[in-house]
Formats: structure tokens, C-alpha cells, sequence
């Protein structure tokens, strides 16, 4: 069953959580994940393989440059999510 | 049709002693830093690399492995004369014929060796092991001797961001012969062809031949540039964190063995981050030793393993009897892992 916004958000807080050690209620909509999360280019790698794995999406390297906010990585699973 | 009689091997096959050179220049961040614009504090954090080391034109491909080799096989206790083989693993000897195998056998004082080279990236120590302990069990070679040796300085293109501070120089060896327990595990190895273009040179070598030198690199100083070693970091780097983790823990399945069993974890040492994921992802119990050797060798692709290897039984962080799991990966894209009973 294709996941919510809400669940989205609240699963990548935990991602987020278990690899940079942000606090979950750090991660909103609005934040970026270098800027404001701690998440480096190559930590974003490993957000975005947690992510495919728990949400059952395809996130290929050339499409990860382009989710900076936790917001962009939200649409972008709600779009392509099987 | 006549019989033939079968050759006649050991039972087992274990590494008997290791040795490393490293090269005398050790290049700190600040000297990768006169030719990219970069920061120590970000090489140190995407990378671990702190020093590594640059060889000298006296520290050839050929010196290097003679000096690390002459370790191992003192720390085996055999003699040269005993080495049935030598098997050299490297990318960055310049001459393709004869192998380099040949001279480094000779200038050991082996007796006649089989000698070759082989081509497996950063793969190249566990593609090596793997031949060697065929041999010892086959019976072609009492004792055979592994080296992993690279001059990376010499393939990196100093003006590119994403591998100038990345490369390193050395030579790792090891021996292998007979032994009456399993000591090396089965191999968990393959290739992903379909991503060669992952890590690759970035022109051919036979470009050079045509004179044409229209679309080759050019240089800050207008030369063009001698080919390097080119990367797509971001794939390469899922690749390697994710697959590789999936490939460790066959290896530990193969050997029969779980994570807790081990006492030792010696990746190839590709890049620190790479390392601390694949540590979280196989979920290492805290009780195991990780090699880190990158801080201060950087990546020396074939050489890395061995290296690290020596560091950590040099330093006492692993001892003689410990069983670690060694992976590498790389270039091929192509991987092994195996685990092992430590020298
Ligand atoms: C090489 C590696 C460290 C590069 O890291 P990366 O996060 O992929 O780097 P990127 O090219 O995506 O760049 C990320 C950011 O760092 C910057 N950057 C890149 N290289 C930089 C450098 N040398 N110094 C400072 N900043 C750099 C980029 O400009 C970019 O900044 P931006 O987000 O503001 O645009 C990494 O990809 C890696 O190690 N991959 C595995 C490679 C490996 O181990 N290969 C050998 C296998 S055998």
C-alpha cells in the first residue's frame, strides 16, 4: 500500500535519525538535508538506499542531486512509489 | 589411452606471513591542496585520508614488491628457493611485457617460479589469494607467494577533484602454502561488466599511438595529460557500501561462520566512509577489529589489503590465529571475499 506524505516524512525523520543522528523532530518538509540535517553527498547515498528499501522506490544516482529538501524527497517518493 | 597421474596437493591452504612496503614521501592534505580547490577538513571527513604515501622514481613497481615480499617470506619462515609461484596484482606497472612477475621472482632468488601478473583492480589481493590456494591444494605450488603492488601517484590526475586526494603508493605481500585445517575460506567473488565505466582510465592507451590529440585531456599548463584513474564516486560509492556488504556476508555464510565469529574485518581500503557502512550494514559486533588503514596509506587498490593487514598485526590490534574477513572491490566493476586465519 502506497505510503502518506505523513508516513513518508515521519520514515525518512527516522532514516535521517538512524544515519546522521538528527533528531527525528528536526526533519520537516522545509529542511535541507545538507544544510540544516547534516547529511553529506555521501550520507545522502545511504538515506536514499534506506529509503528505496522501506518505501519500494527507484531513486537512481543522476535523480539524488536533485532532492535537497526533505520536501523534494517526499514528492519524489509519493511519485514514484510502486 | 594412457593414465595420467594426478598432481598431488596439500589438504588445506593458509597465508603463512605477510609484509609491506610503504614509500619513504608521505603527502600530507595540504600537498593535494595546491592543485584542487578543496579543504583538509573535507578530504578527512569524505574520505578518512589524512596521509598517504607517494612513491619515488627508485621506488619502482619492482622494488617495492621485492622489499614486501622479502618480509613475508621471513615472516613464513621459508626460503625464496621454496616458492613455487609468484603471483603479482597490480594496474599501474608500465610495461606489459614481460609481466613484472618474472623480475620480482628472479631478484627474491626463487628458484625458476612460475611468475604472471594479473589484472583485478582493487579486487587484485583476494583474485590472488584465490589462485594461490588452488595451487597449494592442486599441488602446482608448495608455497606461492602474493603480491598486491601499486603506483597510483602515477595514474592520478592531480587537477581532479574527485580522485586527487584519493590515491596512494605501496606494495603488500603475502605467502600462502599448506596447512592441515582450513584456514582460507571459499572465495565469494565475480565481475558487473555492466559497470565498467564506473572506475576506468580515462584514455586508452593506443590513442597516443594515432597522433591525434584532438578530445584528450589538457592540463592547467596546456600538456595533455598522461591517462589517470577516473570515477563516478556517487555510484561507485552505493555500489561498494550496499553490494559489497551483500558479498561480505556470503563470504561469512560460505566459510560456515556469522559475524560474531570474527575477530577481524579488513576491507579494501577504498575510503573510510565506505568502510563505516559496510561495518553498520554486516552489523560487526563491537568485539571486532576494523582495519582503517586509509588514514595514513590512502587507497593503493591491489596493495591495500595486504597493507593493512601488516598494520594491524604490526601495531598488536590483530594477532597471529584470528580469523578475519577480507573483501575487496573495485575496478570491473569486479569483487572477493574470503575469510581467513591470520598469519
Ligand atoms: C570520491 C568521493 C569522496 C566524492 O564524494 P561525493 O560526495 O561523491 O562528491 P560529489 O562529487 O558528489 O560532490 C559533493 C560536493 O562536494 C564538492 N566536492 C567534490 N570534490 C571535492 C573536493 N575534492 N574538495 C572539496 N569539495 C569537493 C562538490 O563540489 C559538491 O559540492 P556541492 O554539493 O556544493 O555541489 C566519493 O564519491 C567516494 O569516495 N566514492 C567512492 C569511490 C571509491 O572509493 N572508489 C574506489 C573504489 S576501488
Amino acid at each position: 500500500m502506497a505510503a502518506t506524505q505523513e508516513e513518508i516524512v515521519a520514515g525518512l525523520a527516522d532514516i535521517v535519525n538512524e544515519i546522521a543522528g538528527i533528531p527525528v523532530e528536526d526533519v520537516k518538509l522545509d529542511k535541507s538535508f545538507t544544510d540544516d540535517l547534516d547529511v553529506d553527498s555521501l550520507s545522502m547515498v545511504e538515506v536514499v538506499v534506506a529509503a528505496e528499501e522501506r518505501f519500494d522506490v527507484k531513486i537512481p544516482d543522476e535523480d539524488v542531486k536533485n532532492l535537497k529538501t526533505v520536501g523534494d524527497a517526499t514528492d519524489y517518493i509519493l511519485k514514484h512509489q510502486a | 589411452m594412457a593414465k595420467i597421474k594426478p598432481s598431488k596437493g596439500a589438504p588445506y591452504a593458509r597465508i603463512l606471513g605477510v609484509g609491506g612496503y610503504r614509500p619513504t614521501r608521505v603527502v600530507p592534505n595540504e600537498v593535494i591542496l595546491e592543485t584542487i580547490d578543496s579543504s583538509d577538513e573535507w578530504i578527512r571527513s569524505r574520505s578518512g585520508i589524512e596521509t598517504r604515501h607517494w612513491a619515488s622514481p627508485e621506488e619502482t613497481v619492482a622494488a617495492m614488491s621485492v622489499e614486501a615480499s622479502g618480509k613475508a617470506i621471513a615472516d613464513a619462515g621459508i626460503e625464496a628457493a621454496q616458492i613455487g609461484a609468484v603471483v603479482v596484482s597490480t594496474v599501474s606497472h608500465f610495461s606489459q611485457t614481460p609481466a613484472i612477475a618474472t623480475e620480482i621472482a628472479d631478484r627474491l632468488g626463487t628458484d625458476k617460479a612460475a611468475a604472471f601478473d594479473i589484472s583485478a583492480g582493487c579486487a587484485g589481493f583476494g583474485y590472488g589469494l584465490t589462485l594461490a590456494k588452488g595451487m597449494v591444494v592442486e599441488g602446482s605450488a608448495e608455497y606461492v607467494l602474493v603480491i598486491g603492488v601499486e603506483r597510483l601517484s602515477d595514474l592520478t590526475d592531480l587537477e581532479d577533484r574527485a580522485t586527487a586526494f584519493l590515491f596512494g603508493d605501496g606494495a603488500g605481500a603475502v605467502v600462502v602454502g599448506p596447512a592441515k585445517e582450513p584456514a582460507i575460506g571459499p572465495t565469494v567473488w565475480g565481475s558487473e561488466g555492466d559497470k565498467s565505466q564506473t572506475i576506468k582510465q580515462t584514455v586508452s592507451w593506443d590513442r597516443f599511438r594515432s597522433g591525434d590529440v584532438s578530445g584528450l585531456p589538457v592540463a592547467a599548463d596546456g600538456t595533455i595529460k598522461f591517462p589517470a584513474i577516473t570515477q563516478e564516486g556517487q555510484a561507485v560509492f552505493r555500489w561498494a557500501v550496499f553490494e559489497m556488504a551483500k558479498v561480505a556476508q556470503q563470504a561469512l555464510d560460505a566459510a560456515g561462520i556469522t559475524a560474531d565469529d570474527l575477530d577481524v574485518f579488513i576491507p579494501h581500503q577504498a575510503n573510510v566512509r565506505i568502510i563505516d557502512s559496510m561495518v553498520k550494514t554486516l552489523k560487526l559486533p563491537e568485539h571486532v577489529t576494523v582495519a582503517r588503514d586509509i588514514r595514513t596509506t590512502g587507497n593503493t587498490s591491489a596493495a591495500s589489503i595486504p597493507l593493512a593487514m601488516e598494520r594491524l598485526l604490526a601495531t598488536g590490534e590483530a594477532k597471529s590465529g584470528d580469523t578475519a574477513l577480507v573483501i575487496g572491490f573495485g575496478a570491473g566493476l569486479v569483487y572477493a571475499a574470503t575469510v581467513v586465519t591470520l598469519p
